[in-house]
This record gives structure tokens, sequence and C-alpha cells, in this order.
């Protein structure tokens, strides 16, 4: 009997390892033969823990569990309280397209022999048969795009790596995760971790890098613990190290956790920071791609990015492609949270509208009260209100409407949400976060948390001061953080401008 | 305050700032601003080219002495075909760019980011002490900010709200002598802090803290300024744009009103000052950024210790007294000038003309230094000239003479920027040499590798960012045994450059040093026992220097100061020559020299055997040419060494001498037998600024003036020839050179000068290497590098590039012998001495400022081994005594000395610790073995019998009669 609980954060946060401990338990007792598989998580989150028992019919799921829903497992399955059926045909799973997340959830995330049983390494062996030209090109065509939120072309980063000249070039990547309402880089580390290896390797080889670092933020423990497991696993099993499988091209890399910060989610602060130095960000020019990493040229791709390039050479750069939207291509893990009824991580092509998101797949919030609104991109992404959910899932397209898709992380609030309140958290976050380089957003941003109270004490000419302040922090801060958190802020005080002027009302 | 500066006309050394520092490249890009067009190397800052065109952008965290940093948001522009509106201090200009500095998105944008820094700054304009030098205060005004209307709460410079005390107001630190820092004023442009590591390269500063709260600070949380590595180079403080960072003299007196360009009197780097004043009151010091020895750097002596001038301890009127046990007489200069002249004849009349002599100054102007010998050779009739370099540098001036052909050092100091691995011996320009040390640890920093040879880890061994490829511990002593044994492996490896030999030197006498040194007895592993290096660091090394690009040899007195001085200087010369490292930038032989003018006083014909520019006195052309501009016959045999005159004395046959600003008592070695000769003199005449140690034995003082007092030039290091620039009136009446001229004309000369220009027209017109040197060259140039003539008209960087001055360049045998001065039972410990950074040599100075904070005495170092089998403590009073003599001071237990290896500081006369080093000398030019002294160490309950004897005679020796009035 095969039985899978998931080791996933999220899963043993709502209880997982307690499941885990029954099942155990319970084959003990019965004596009965039981492999327990500590899987990745299937994204749906307000199932956790799912356990899935493998059966004639595919895998079959119960969810959410107790240790109490253990012993129904070793009974009739189809009349357990908790059945959900074959997991695969579960609505908010059969609909999405799953390409980078293919195997999150479905293997043991440290198993070489289940990666590679699933398409794992695949692509890795195209690629060593590729000039790195052709490596390159390859992730051009594939329309492939930064997911940890720019969107700036990956191929045409890797080209300007590869053609720089020296001595040493490091593949790095950003798994400082720190937006608000997002978890794709950290399910997909703590559920697939090879692909990400495998994503940097043809990265390296792909542009002419031999080290690579993971820059994990300190808040996912689990996923550090599982990154640092296969890291070592595959340099023992000869993917990593001088001679990658055997093909005389070396690269190998290690996992550095960060401390905390925010900010170091902005690449060249992470630079900073994986150089020892203090998380500040660094003016660009000069790009990392042509001095980062110790000066020297550097990918710095986010995890989804790197995860991705695995899943385009397998199936080719035109496969990819054909998924998407205009010129967002592929696929995009959307992760949906917030008051919201079903939340989780969804992959799917690119192009759904914000409608079909937020209440075919979300189902809406899970007070049950109408949605008020929607951030998306993190917490310096935009509050979109319904009258804009016509809006379609891409980049440019979110970018006309004025807001951002960020690292595609989807909040819901319900219409009990008070917008002024919510422009104060942006520019409060702001304020703790600034790493305190540039002006704009180290005065900045205390200042906009000084100028909301105002308006909140019914100062009604503090109102043009904020826009003012968000104008100077949009154009003139130095990185995302100063420059993004406007987005919130301009777009509570433009769509909901009565949260801003109820005081004031009140007061006259 | 910059309507008025001395150089008044104008050779473009424009004192503006253009942001982001110069681009190397040679390629030009072309680019339009404004609608002017500008051409400038690639790599140039969008900032930095709208200077070029005379536009200035708005700033606030940019200066042209440190990489961009585009953290104030106030320098961005807009450009034609590009999104957003970049900083202009990070973007470089790309060919064809169209670059608007003032379109309305800008404005509106900077006057934005104005507003939030002046939300969190206080309105105290008119009473703050940066008023009207304050950046700030510019860009506000630039950008037009006329209100501000945020209603900050949270502030960093309020000291109290609501009733409350703010927990974010942090009081301003006084804990420096020279400079507070006030972050009530502080805009967190990161200035301060990026100028200590880039341009000092200490790393002292930091940013703490994030966002709102992010702040600047010295050392650690629980450091003040004083505490914390900080070094006083003040390049913070003249980095800061506010007051936050403010030298205290400004904040007492006021924003000076104009400045003078000049020349630092202390070491021999020559950094040039911008002295700025009010009337005659000097305000403050500031690095001159286009000084081409320091780049616009400095150290805490140039920038901050110039108190001394105005010290209560200096003598201001002439004194007289006719024996030593006297009490001092305050007379008229004619009456003190008249009583030496008397006396000075009256010596010769009585013992022959060669029984008197004088000593030149390396502290004073090559135009006094140049009048001290002449009215020797001239007037006085004998050749009895010396100067201090005897103590220092004489067996460079040998060494580097007979090898190449030239008594100096090949290269200028920009010559760094090109080094590939820099060898450092026997020399702390940390401590020594500040400003040129972060101009190496710049270098070193971008790569370039390291060795030190020195028997003391000095700071440069490890220090922030820079580490040392290798460091050889040798013992004192051993100089010549290590570089044997690294040509040994250069020679026996095949690593030299054989093409260079042969084009450059005498293949012969290569052959010959080649067979030398590949000797087994001078293999690494053989000479390992006796100078304690490891065999296999030293193979490393030499390697490393062979063959790893540009070698460049940087040494000073752990070098000369041996009985085997000149010979390792000689085989230094080898090393450069056998490995091809001569001729071009990044290499050479560079001494690190001491005192502001030690070069120049050798140019001027300081040395009793040689006339200006290193010609024999026995060489009749050039005596002739002498003689007939001067009017009197020069003697053609050579005259006494200091060491000679002090023998002489000793005998009775030399019994009167001038010394112009040299203090021997304290800074030739054994002083007993310095005291005994000086004791048994007629007439010891000391001009001076204090009534120094030597002046204990003087009959005549004559008041000196400070290098802020007068004209002249010094010549520093690199050959360099810097203007000193007259900021102040004599405090004593005269400059140091009218002095000289005073006492030659009592003694029968008829001079005639006017100021120091006709001084340096009279080296030019008798000096070939100075031929081109003259006042209005160097208003023009800012400076020049000897030689200057005909062949060079703008002076000479870089030496030997063609061929080296004497034709071949020559191979010495370097033969080691050891000094007799060795450890044995009685003595088993090894001296040597050294100088700190706060302190200038014999401290006559320093000590008269506030540096005294940073190095009250001087102290003992002492490993912690022969520390506990003698029972001292981190503290204690202990005797140190030589077969010389002894003296006392405190202990302090370090590992920075290896065992059996002790050292010291000479900064201060209490401790005298010429008292303990004896009179061996260099084997050549005399030169003392300051820095090997046989020596053991004991515990001691107070001041050895010879201090407190000495510490009497000072007392009784500086009673003073004042003049009725």
């Amino acid at each position: 009997m095969k039985i899978y609980v998931p080791l996933d954060a999220a899963a043993k946060a709502l209880g997982a390892d307690e499941v885990a401990a029954a099942v155990l338990a319970e084959a003990a007792r019965r004596g009965v033969d039981v492999t327990l598989v500590r899987n990745g998580s299937r994204g749906m989150v307000w199932l956790e823990p799912l356990v899935e028992v493998e059966t004639d019919l595919g895998r079959v799921g119960f969810g959410p569990c107790e240790a109490a829903d253990v012993a129904g497992l070793f009974g009739d399955l189809v009349a357990h309280p908790k059945a959900l059926g074959p997991v695969e045909s579960i609505p908010f799973f059969a609909r999405q397209t799953r390409l980078t997340f293919a195997r999150v959830g479905l293997i043991d995330p440290l198993s070489l022999d289940d990666y590679a049983a699933n398409g794992g390494l695949t692509g890795l062996r195209r690629a060593l048969a590729m000039t790195s030209g052709q490596i390159v090109t390859e992730v051009t065509v594939s329309g492939l795009r930064g997911r940890g939120g720019a969107g700036f072309p990956t191929g045409i980063k890797w080209k300007t790596v590869a053609e720089a000249q020296s001595t040493q070039k490091y593949i790095v990547c950003n798994a400082d995760e720190g937006d608000s309402g997002t978890f794709a880089d950290r399910m997909l580390m703590e559920g697939d971790p090879f692909t990400l290896i495998e994503g940097m390797i043809i990265a390296g080889i792909g542009v002419g890098a031999t080290r690579g670092y993971v820059y994990l933020r300190s808040e996912y423990p689990d996923a550090i613990a599982v990154m640092t497991e296969a890291v070592r696993r595959a340099r023992a099993f000869g993917l990593l190290g001088a001679s990658v499988l055997k093909s005389g091209q070396a690269f190998d890399m290690e996992i550095r956790t960060g401390a905390g910060a925010y900010v170091c989610g902005e690449e060249t602060s992470l630079l900073n920071s994986l150089e020892g130095k203090r998380g500040i960000v660094r003016a660009k020019p000069p790009l990392p791609a042509l001095e980062g990493f110790l000066g020297k040229p550097t990918v710095v791709n986010n995890v989804i990015s790197l995860a991705t390039i695995p899943v385009i050479f397998e199936k080719g750069a035109a496969h990819y492609k054909d998924f998407g939207l205009g010129r967002s291509r592929g696929t995009i893990p959307l992760q949906i949270a917030g008051n919201v009824q079903f939340g989780g991580l969804f992959e799917t092509g690119f192009g759904l509208t914000l409608f079909e998101i937020v209440n075919d797949i979300a189902g809406g919030t899970a007070t049950g009260r109408p949605v008020k609104a929607v951030q998306v991109g993190g917490p310096l992404g935009a509050y979109f209100p319904p009258t804009m959910f016509s809006t379609p899932f891409g980049y440019e397209e979110f970018d006309g409407a004025g807001g951002l898709i960020g690292h595609a992380g989807i909040v819901l609030f319900d219409d009990a949400t008070d917008m002024l309140g919510m422009a104060r958290f942006a520019m409060e976050f702001c304020a703790i976060e600034s790493c305190g380089k540039c002006t704009p957003c180290r005065i900045g941003a205390v200042r906009g948390v000084e100028t909301i109270d105002r308006i909140a004490r019914g100062d009604a000419a503090a109102i043009p001061l904020l826009a003012d302040l968000c104008e100077t922090m949009k154009d003139g801060s130095l990185c995302a953080l100063g420059g993004f958190t406007p987005f919130p802020v301009m777009s509570a005080l433009t769509h909901f401008p009565d949260d801003f002027s109820r005081l004031k009302e009140a007061a006259e | 305050m910059k309507d008025f500066i001395i150089p008044s006309k104008d050779y473009g050394f424009s004192d503006r700032d253009m942001g982001t520092p110069a681009s190397k490249s040679l390629q030009m890009v072309t680019v339009t601003i404004d609608s002017f067009n500008v051409t400038v190397p690639a790599g140039t800052s969008v900032m930095r080219a709208s200077a070029e065109a005379g536009i200035q952008v708005p700033r606030l965290c940019a200066i042209d002495s440190i990489e961009a940093f585009g953290s104030c948001r106030l320098c961005v522009v807009e450009i034609e075909g590009r999104r957003g509106t970049p900083a202009s201090c990070t973007t470089p200009v790309t060919e064809g760019m169209v670059v608007h500095t003032q379109s309305a998105k800008v404005k509106k944008l900077r006057k934005g980011v104005m507003e939030l820094y002046i939300s969190d700054h206080p309105l105290d304009c008119l009473t703050c002490s940066a008023n009207g030098d304050c950046e700030l205060q510019d860009m506000a005004g630039a950008v037009g900010l006329r209100d501000v209307r945020y209603e900050a709460v949270q502030t960093h410079f309020e000291t109290r709200q609501n009733g409350e005390a703010n927990p974010l107001f942090v009081p301003a630190d006084d804990s420096n002598p020279y400079f507070t820092f006030d972050p009530a004023k502080c805009i967190v442009c990161s200035r301060c802090v990026r100028a200590c590591e880039e341009v000092q390269g200490t790393f002292a500063l930091t940013i703490e803290g994030r966002g709102f709260d992010s702040r600047v600070r010295a050392g650690l949380k629980s450091d003040t300024f004083l505490t914390s590595d900080c070094v006083s180079c003040g390049a913070c403080v003249a980095a800061c744009p506010t007051a936050t960072l403010q030298e205290k003299s400004v904040i007492a007196i006021g924003t000076p009103e104009r400045s003078v360009i000049t020349t630092c009197a202390y070491c021999g780097v020559g950094c040039s000052f911008k002295a700025e004043l009010n009337g005659d009151e000097l305000v403050r010091m500031v690095p001159y950024k286009h000084g081409k020895a320091n780049r616009g750097h400095s150290c805490v002596k140039g920038r901050f210790a110039y108190g001394y001038s105005a010290h209560s301890d200096r003598i201001v009127k002439p004194m007289i007294r006719d024996a030593i046990s006297d009490p001092w007489k305050e007379v008229s200069w004619d009456e003190a000038i008249s009583f030496a002249a008397t006396r000075m004849r009256g010596i010769q009349a009585q013992y022959g003309q060669q029984a008197i002599g004088g000593i030149t100054s390396s502290r004073c102007t090559n135009e006094e230094t140049y009048l001290v010998q002449k009215m020797i050779r001239s007037v006085f009739g004998n050749n009895n000239t010396d100067t201090c370099a005897r103590v220092c540098h004489s067996p460079t001036g040998f060494g580097l003479r007979t090898a190449f052909g030239t008594s100096a050092g090949t290269q200028d100091f920009d010559s760094v920027e090109h080094s590939d691995v820099i060898i450092v011996m026997g020399a702390n320009p940390t401590d020594g040499h500040p400003v040129f040390a972060s101009r190496m640890k710049k270098r070193l920093r971008e790569g370039a590798k390291l060795i030190v040879i020195d028997p003391r880890r000095i700071d440069l061994v490890r220090t922030p960012h820079v580490e040392a490829s290798y460091h050889l511990p040798l013992l004192p002593g051993t100089n010549v045994a290590v570089l044997t044994s690294i040509a040994h492996v250069i020679v026996t490896e095949g690593l030299m450059d054989q093409e260079f030999i042969r084009q450059r030197c005498d293949w012969d006498e290569f052959s010959d040093y080649a067979a030398f040194v590949s000797e087994p007895r001078h293999s690494p592993e053989a000479t390992a026992f006796l100078t304690g290096v490891k065999a296999d660091d030293l193979r490393g090394a030499a390697r490393l220097f062979a063959k790893g690009g540009n070698g460049a040899i940087y040494y000073g007195l752990g070098v000369t100061e041996h009985s085997q001085g000149s010979t390792t200087v000689m085989a230094i010369a080898n090393l450069a020559m056998m490995t091809g490292n001569l001729g071009r930038p990044g290499v050479g032989v560079n001494p690190l020299r001491g005192q502001n003018n030690v070069q120049g006083a050798c140019d001027m014909g300081s040395f009793p055997h040689e006339l200006p520019g290193y010609r024999h006195v026995s060489d009749d052309a050039t005596r002739a040419v002498f003689e007939k501009l001067w009017g009197t016959v020069i003697d053609k045999e050579p005259g006494l060494r200091i060491p000679n005159m002090l023998d002489a004395a000793v005998e009775g046959t030399f019994r009167g001498i001038y010394i112009q600003g040299e203090d021997i008592l304290q800074s030739d070695p054994d002083t007993k037998h310095v005291s005994a000769g000086l004791a048994a003199m007629d007439c010891v005449i000391v001009q001076d600024l204090f009534l120094n140690e030597t002046a204990n034995y003087a009959h005549v003082f004559l008041p000196g003036s400070t290098f802020l007092e007068k004209d002249g030039t010094f010549t520093n290091a690199e050959r360099r020839i810097n203007r000193v620039r007259r900021v102040m009136a004599p405090r004593n009446g005269y400059a140091d050179w009218e002095v000289t001229q005073l006492l030659a004309n009592a003694m029968g000369a008829n001079w005639t000068y006017t100021h120091p220009a006709q001084v340096m027209d009279e080296v030019a017109a008798t000096t070939p290497s100075f031929a081109g040197v003259s006042y209005e060259l160097l208003e023009e140039k800012g400076s020049v590098q000897w030689p200057c003539n005909e062949k060079a008209p703008e002076g000479t960087p870089i030496m030997h590039i063609d061929g080296f001055a004497r034709g071949k360049g020559k191979f010495i045998v370097t033969e080691y012998i050891p000094t007799e001065e060795r450890s044995g039972p009685r003595f088993p410990l090894l001296l040597t001495t050294g100088r700190i950074l706060s302190q200038y040599n014999v401290g006559a100075q320093t000590r008269r400022t506030e540096n005294v904070v940073f190095h009250a005495e001087d102290v003992l170092e002492i490993h912690p081994h022969d520390a506990e089998v003698r029972g001292v403590k981190d503290g204690d009073w202990i005797k140190l005594a030589s077969r010389s003599g002894d003296t006392t001071l405190r202990a302090t237990i370090t590992d920075r000395v290896a065992p059996g290896v002790i050292y010291t500081t000479f900064h201060h006369p209490e401790t005298q610790a010429n008292v303990i080093t004896t009179d061996y000398s260099d084997w050549a030019t005399n030169c003392p073995e300051y820095k090997v002294t046989a020596v053991q160490v004991s515990k001691t309950n107070g001041p050895s019998e010879w201090q407190q004897d000495y510490a009497a005679l000072t007392a009784r020796s500086r009673r003073i009669v004042t003049a009725a009035e």
C-alpha cells in the first residue's frame, strides 16, 4: 500500500506531520505494509493535508485530513468522509496546465529515480548535446520571461552573459520569495528540487558559468533542507561537479541562506548580500549580467524561471511557446490567497481574465461577502476593483491597466476592507523593508504613512501631497521597492476614493 | 569663499567637482546635453559629461573622488529614447545620446526629493557651522524648493517631541579632537562611508540599520569616532556635504574666505593642501585635489596637526647665552646675529677655518637648504655641511647612484596604479606614508599582490580587504641575506628577464652576480636559519615577484638604517633590474623618504662631498661654476659628516655649529655621544621653532618659521618639486632663508636675495637636473619632477625609460656581512624602531598638537613569550638596556613582533630611544644602524637615572630671562 502525505510547509502547518505519523502508526497497528511517500503539495491548500492513496483507479485524494481520518484510509476508501476521488480529477487541478509544476506533488521530491522517470533530466541531456548559442536561442524562442516579476526576456539576459568575456561567470537563483501571498518558489523547491537544479545546470552550460548559488530566504527552513539534500544527492549522482553527467562540462552549486530582508529579493541587493555585504541596492548600470556576483557576469533568475527551463528543453521551445497570450508566453503559476474560498497554486497559460481567476477558480471570498478588491503581484502590486476584472492575465495587459503581475500572487479582499488602511500598510511595509539607500524610499515611505494618517484624520489637503509623494517615489526610487509602493497606494486612492474621504465627510 | 585663491592666475586647476571620477578610456564619445555637444571619453557619466559642458546637474551623493552611488536621486535626467528618469551619475554616455537635464518632469522630481530631505533636516541654517558651505543648502536653492508640505512626525533632528525625548535623536560625537559628527544634520548620502572605503581604505565607517533607521556609524555601537578604527584622515569630513562631519576649527572660527595652495611639511609624500583662511587666521587645511602626490587625499598630520605653529612653546624672539649653564636671554635679532657671527669667526680665528660647520634641514625648503650649504661653503669657507639624510636615506642616494646613476626613486606615485606585484620592505606605509599607503591599498584592493618583508607584522600584512600574499618576517639585520636568497631563486629557476638585462645592463656584471647568488649557501633553505624566513615562503615570494607582471619595490628606513644599508639598496636595484622592472609605469625602485624635503636637502648639496646636483666637490668644473657665481673659493676636499663633527668636537678641533631645523640630540644615534660633542663646542647655534633637545646645548637660539610663513619649494620622494606658499607672516619676524642670509652677511657675505624664487633661479643656473625649474613653471604646472631641463622641459615622472642615467645598469655583488651588533646572553633581544601614524619623527610638532590623544607616549612592543619569561605584563613599566645605555617605557604585549624581536617608536624625548641605539653605521655612508640593537628588558619602577638627569638638565637649560620691555 502506498500513501502520499505532503512534506510541503503549508501542509505541515496544517498538520501533515501528525497525519504522516498516524499513517505509520496505523499501518504498524494493523500490520499492513505501507510505503509512505512525503510528496510535494498539489497546490490545493484548502484541502491540505491532502493525503493520496495509490489505487487501481490511480491516486485518490482525501482532505483536509486529520490524524483521526487516517484509520479510515485502511478501510473502504469510497466511503471515507474526506474522499475527494482521483486527485487529478479535482476541477481546480484538472483545469490547470502543469508544465513547471508537472512533478510537484506527483513524485518523491528527493528521489532522482522518480525525477528521471517523470521526464527529469531529459531536457538537460538534450541541452548537453547543444552549443551555448543553441541553448540560449532555445530559451529565447520559448518566449520565457523573468517570473520574479520584472518579466525581462530570459533568453536575452542569458545572451548578454553568454557573450560577456570573463574568466568566471555565475548563475544565481533568486529564491528570496518575500512577497506576501506568494509561495510558488517554495512549493517548487520543496516539491521538485531537482527541476531547479537541472534548470541551473542548463543555464550554466548555456552561458559558460561553472558555479551557481541559490539565495534562499531563512523563513523557508523546509525548502532549505530539501534543496540542500537535493544538491548533495545531485553531486553524489554526478549531476553536479567537474563533469555534469560525464559531459566534461563543469557545474556545481550551493545553497545560501538570506537573513530576513525583503529587499534582498531585489537582484542587486541579493548580490550584495550574497557577497557578504549590506543588502543595499546597486545602481544599474552596470547590469548584473555584466558585473554581477563578485563583479563577474551573472545570470540572476527567479526560481520559477530556472525551474521552467527543463520542461522547455524536454518538450521543445515551440511547445512551451504555444501557451499564453500576446507577448506573455507559456504558463504562469498563479498563487491565490487572502480572503478566498479555494486558495492555492494554479498553473495555467497566460490569458485568463481576472474575473475567471477570482470567481471560477478561486470561488470568491471565504467569508462569502462580495469581493472588493484584488491585489495582484505582491505587496507592491495594484489593487484591482471588480470593474477591472476583465483584464487578461499578461505582462502588457496588466501594465496597461496600471498594475503589474509581479510574481503572480493574487490576494482577495472582501467589501469589509478599509482601503485607506491598505494604502497605509503599503507605505508602512516600504518603510520597514526599505534598504535606506535612496531618498524617495528611505524618507518617502515614512512620510507616506504620516500623510495617509493626516488624510485619515480628515485633512483633504494631504491627498494631493500623497499623490506628489507617490510620483516622487515611483519615478525617483532606485529599485522597485520604493518605485512600486505607489501602485497599491495610488490604486487604492484612485479606485476607492470614498475610503479616503469618509472621515472628512463625517467631520463636516 | 572661492573668489580669492593663490595662485590667482588660472592654469586650469579648477576646484569644481565633476561629480564622478574621470574615465580613462581613449575612445571618445559625443553626446548632446541640453542642446550643447560635448565629447568625452567612453565610460564617462552623463553627470560628468554635463559638467564638461558647463552644466552642473543637481546632486548630493556624487563627488568626483569616489565612484557613483546613485542614492540621492537629485541628479535624474531624461534621455531621449529611454524610459524613466535615470540618475546621471550612474548612467554612462553613449554615442549620440541626447540628454535633457531641466525637463519639467525632472525638475518636479528633484523638488519632490528635496522636499523629503528637508522634512528631516533642522532649519537652523543661519547658526549652522556649514552655513555658506553646505551642499544641501545649495541644492535646495538650485531646485527651487519653496515649501515643505509634510507635517513630519518622525525626525532625526528634534531632541524632544511632544514633551518626550525623541528616540531617533542621536547627540553629536565630539570625541575626535579635530572634527565633530552630528547625526542630526546627516542626510545619509554615504559619501563619508564611501570616502573611508575607497579613498582612505580603512573601512572604519558604515551605515547601520536600514530604511529610515539608516545611520552613519564609526565602528560598533559601543564605539565613538575616537575608539573606532578611524585614522582621522579627514576624507569623510571633506566628503560630507553638510555640517554633519565638520572641522572643529570651522565651528569655532567660521567658514574661510580665502585659500592658498601649499605643500605639507610632514612626511616625504608631499601632499598639496589648500590652506583656508580668514584674514591671516588659518581656519583649516584641506587636501588639494590637483596635488599630484596626494590626488586630493590627506592624513591626520597634514590635515589637522598644524596647531604647533601657534603653540605656546614656540619661541619667536632670538636668545643668546654665554654658557649653556646660564639661562637664556632674549635679545634683538641684530644682537643675536652679531653674537653668533662674532663667536663663529672667533673660533675660526683661533682654531682654523675647518673648526666650524653646519647642518642643513630636511624640514626646510630647497632654497633654505641651498643657502645654508652655500653659506658653509662660501662664507665659512669649508665643506663641513651635512644633513639628517645622513641618518635616514644616505644609503639610498649612494646605492641608487651606483646602480642607476641617480640618487632618487625611479617613479611617480601614480605609478602604483599600474603595479601588479608590490614589495614593501622595511617600511610601514600606513603609518609613515599614509596618503601613499591609501593609494597603494586601493591598487591592492583592485587585485595587485603584496609581499611584505619586515620583522614586524605591519598593518598592510592584513588590513580590511588587503592581505599580503607573503609576509617574510626576517630577523633585524638580515636584509641582504633575504634579498640575495630571492635573487638565488630567480636566477636558479631561470625567472629573470634576460632580454631586459642584455639590453639595459652590463651582461658580464650580471653574470658575476648570477654566479654569486647561485651558490648553494644563498639558497632559501640555507639562509632560513639566519634570517628566520621560511624557505617555501621566500621561494613563493620570489616567483611571484619575478613573474607576476609589473613589479614595484617600495622601501623605507628598515632597509637603509643598517650597517649594510647601502648593500641592501643595491640588492634591491639588482632585483628590479634582473626582473626587468624599471623604466615604465607600475614598476621601479621607490624609496619612501621620511622628511618632507629630505630628497630636496640631498639634491641641494647638503652633503660634505657633494655640491648641488650630486656633483663631487673634487670636480673642478663643477666647483668653477659655483666659484664664478659666488665669487669665493670652494674647498676641494670633502668636509666632515655629522658623526665626524661630533668626534672632532670631543677631540677639541671642531667648536662651532649652525644647526637649522634639526634636533640631532634626539634623532641621531648614541645620544650620549651627541651630547658630549655638543657640550664640547663653544658656539652651538640652533634655529628652530622650539627649544628642542639640541638647544639644551646651544648658545644662540634663532627662532624659525613654519612652512605656513614662507615661500619656497619642497621636493618629495618622487622627485616632485612642490611650491610652499606663504600663508601668513612669520611670527618670529623672518623666514628661515632670511635668517641664514642675516648670519651670512654678518659674517662678511653680501647677499641680496629678496625672494626664494631668486634662489631657485640660482639653483637652475648651476645645476643641470634643475635647469628648467622656475617659479613661473611651478605656477603653470603645479609641480614638476626633476630632472627638468632641455631634455625634459616638463620634468620626468618616470626615470630610466630608454636607458639608465649612468648608461648600463650596474649589478653589484651583495655579500651578506652580519652586523657586529648581535644578541647574546646579556642582551638577548633585538630592538628595532619605527613610527606611528599620529606622531611625526621626534614629535616636536605633533606632540604640540591634539595628536597626543592618539599616542601619548612611546611604548615597547614585546612578544608574549618574551614577556612571560621576564614576568612582564601589559602596561608594565620596563627598563630597556643596551650596551650604550638604558631608558624606561611601558610595555604592550603583542604578536606583531616575533619572539626575540622588540619594537618601539621614538616620538617622545622622555623615552629617548636613541640612548639605546649604538654607533654602528652603514659601511658606505655612516647611516646609523637604528634598526638593530641588542637589548635586554626587565621590569622597573620608573624612569632611569639618565632620564631623571636629563629631565633636570632640560628644565635648567630652558630657563629664559625675558628682555626688559
